[in-house]
């Protein structure tokens, strides 16, 4: 029988280390139940490391993982109250749709294990392929398949480790709404791993980005969106344009006046790191306007590049000093410049950010997703 | 796509392959087929009148087709067709319990020293199987070190004790020949084995246990059923040519250890009594056919894959 328990899930200091190579570096995490929880992260960061830690099938180095007040660090996978959606869905491929997602509730001894896998079945809409054998089904259905398998035994928490990863961008859009659905509807912890920053926007409550094995930051996806507080979490997320700038003052009406290539600018008080004289100052592409309207934070260039997406047009704006800024216009039927125009860029003081000048500005750009 | 229908389209001379096709898997198939006439269907007739001549290698032997043999035959050597029944099952549920570790932790665990693995268990190959055989006799010979340490430890007395040796020596016994086709026929079990469990994707079982399925069920409802071809395909590969054995048995048994293979050698090659070596053979065959059926059968029942 596995561990009864019921809370949220603990990790503290947690570490993997392989041979020489660590995987994942002390990590304090807290899960709260119930919540729809991703863990983002270019490939190779640790997720899956970590997930397979809180499953019980990888043996921590050091630190302890608890759900609620009970410790699991030491107990044995198959008496841990936890399930995984796995990567490669590991469908057992001599067993019957059905077989597959009663194997847990046999295992323990379930009375109702048929009639709770058929609801569970239904609950992803695969009722009337209960009796193929998962090599008969597409992709999306395995995937299904491989959540209901999981889900059936209503975990205290549930595992997913890139579960959309295989399939196709649509079917991808349509099984994130499902996911949604269903955890809301069943209620249990999940943890999502993704590689995909707009799959853990949509998706989670709260976001953990990890890099090189540690947590960069964690927080709603609005916060992380606005408040990166790295440059690789800026990046990482969505697109960023980084200025290097000099805070030449203290606060002011709560903003803090900075100078970038000669020109003066400010940021809001609270979107600057205490102490740091060099930063990075970022701005979203999509919080730039063309023209004046912007807000008091204004730069010239050169438009170089127009590209029309449909709902909104991206500009790439050559700054006096040689760098592009990425510019993003909601088509919302004013003129569109042109290439070669000279035009003025604009925003408003609380819509920039200020990072420490220390981390490279080009950290976590272009790594997937 | 669009490119292949506009060349249609202008013309382009359309290949019909339909024709070609149809004898093209008959022509891949007529060597095989000869093989099979000359070298299966040729000696099983030729074997089968055999079996119903009459007469003795001085005077010549004449086609009778008299079936009385084969009751007569049976009736002579039910012992020793039980026997090698009896002596091959036993190797091969030995063969598969040794195997079936060994194939696993070639497949599963052995990471880079898996091929020099797979070396070790064909290498006895190289050597005749009849000089591999002779060699035993030299390892279990009654001076030898192993019989002293067996004795030393107790062994042989147990073995005597249930029966399986009738002195305090190992070799010229019951338990030699069990041995001796455990040992022979043992790569032909592992190789299936390793096969089949080499495809096994390590991933389902951890899969299992991540389902609440200990170590032990996670083997019997994942790891055994998916390996099942290559117990089947081990098993039969192990089982027929040991029921069929006429060397472990003459070099390393005795007198009461005589299986089937050995009758039929002896009657072909020594007494020359043909008719009757050859309704042994015939004899043989049947009834490792229907063995095979039975258990195939059996074996499929249980979700072969
Ligand atoms: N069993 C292992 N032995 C050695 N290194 C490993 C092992 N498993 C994972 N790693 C390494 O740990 C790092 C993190 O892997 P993983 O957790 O799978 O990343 P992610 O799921 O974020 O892509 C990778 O660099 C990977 O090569
Ligand atoms: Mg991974």
């Amino acid at each position: 029988m596995a561990t009864q328990t019921t809370g949220d899930l603990k990790l503290s200091g947690l570490t993997k280390e392989f041979d020489t190579f660590t995987a994942v570096h002390p990590m304090d995490l807290v899960i709260p139940q119930g919540s729809f929880f991703a863990l983002l992260g270019p490939s190779g960061c640790g997720k899956t490391t970590t997930l397979r830690m809180v499953a019980g099938l990888e043996q921590p180095t050091a630190g302890r993982i608890h759900i609620g007040d009970t410790e699991i660090t030491d107990t044995k996978a198959h008496q841990r109250n936890v399930n995984t959606v796995f990567q490669s869905y590991a469908l057992f491929p001599h067993m019957s749709v059905l077989e597959n997602v009663e194997f847990g509730l046999r295992r323990r001894g379930d009375k109702n294990a048929v009639a709770k896998a058929k609801e569970a079945l239904e609950l992803v809409q695969l009722g009337e392929v209960a009796r193929k054998k998962p090599a008969q089904l597409s992709g999306g259905m395995q995937q299904r398949v491989a959540l209901a398998r999981a889900v059936v035994n209503r975990p205290d928490v549930l595992l997913l480790d890139e579960p959309l990863g295989a399939l196709d961008l649509k079917l991808r859009r349509q099984m994130q709404i499902e996911l949604k659905r269903i955890q809301q509807e069943v209620g249990l912890t999940f943890i999502h791993v993704t590689h995909d920053q707009e799959e853990a926007m949509t998706m989670a409550d709260t976001i953990a980005v990890m890099n090189a094995g540690r947590i960069e930051q964690l927080g709603d996806p609005a916060t992380l969106y606005e408040r990166p507080a790295s440059t690789f979490v800026a990046n990482f997320l969505g697109q960023s344009n980084l200025l290097k700038a000099t805070v030449t003052g203290p606060a002011q009406n709560g903003e803090v006046p900075v100078t970038a290539y000669d020109t003066a600018l400010t940021v809001a008080a609270d979107h600057v790191p205490d102490g740091v004289k060099e930063v990075w100052l970022g701005v979203r592409p999509e919080k730039l306007r063309m023209g004046e309207h912007g807000g008091p934070n204004r730069l010239h260039g050169t438009v170089t590049d127009v590209s029309f997406t449909g709902v909104a047009t991206q500009y790439l704006v050559r700054m006096p000093w040689g760098r592009e800024l990425t510019v993003v216009q909601q088509n919302d039927g004013s003129n569109r410049a042109r290439p070669g125009e000279d035009v003025t860029v604009s925003w408003a003081a609380e819509h920039g950010f200020a990072l420490d000048a220390s981390q490279a500005a080009d950290a976590g750009v272009e790594e997937e997703g | 796509m669009a490119e292949g229908a506009a060349v249609v389209g202008t013309g382009a001379p359309v290949r019909k392959p339909v024709r070609r096709g149809r004898w093209v898997p008959y022509a891949l198939l007529a060597p095989g087929l000869l093989w099979l006439v000359v070298f299966f269907v040729v000696p099983m007739i030729t074997l089968g009148s055999q079996s119903l001549q009459e007469g003795n290698i001085d005077e010549g032997y004449v086609f009778t087709g008299n079936v009385s043999i084969y009751a007569d035959a049976v009736q002579r050597y039910w012992p020793h067709l039980l026997r090698s029944v009896g002596y091959a099952g036993t190797a091969t549920v030995l063969a598969l319990l040794l195997g079936y570790p060994l194939a696993y932790f070639m497949a599963q665990k052995a990471g880079r020293w898996k091929n020099i693995l797979l070396i070790l268990v064909i290498a006895p190959f190289f050597t005749s199987f009849l000089i591999r055989t002779l060699a035993w006799r030299n390892i279990l010979s009654d001076d030898g070190p192993v019989v002293a340490f067996a004795q030393s430890i107790g062994f042989t007395s147990l073995l005597q004790a249930i029966g399986l040796t009738s002195n305090d020596t190992l070799l010229a016994s019951k338990f030699a020949v069990i041995c001796g086709l455990t040992y022979n026929f043992l790569p032909f079990m592992i190789l299936p084995l390793y096969a089949s469990l080499e495809r096994l994707d390590p991933r389902l079982v951890e899969a299992a246990g991540d389902l609440y399925a200990s170590p032990r069920e996670a083997f019997r409802r994942v790891t055994w059923p998916l390996s099942l071809p290559g117990v089947v395909a081990g098993t039969l590969l192990t089982f027929i040519p040991a029921a069929g054995d006429f060397i472990n048995s003459r070099l390393l048994g005795n007198t009461e250890t005589v299986m089937i293979g050995q009758v039929i050698d002896s009657q072909f090659l020594r007494v020359l009594d043909y008719p009757l070596a050859a309704a042994l053979s015939f004899i043989l065959l049947t009834m490792i056919v229907v063995l095979v059926t039975f258990y195939v059968r059996k074996a499929g029942t249980e979700e072969l894959v």
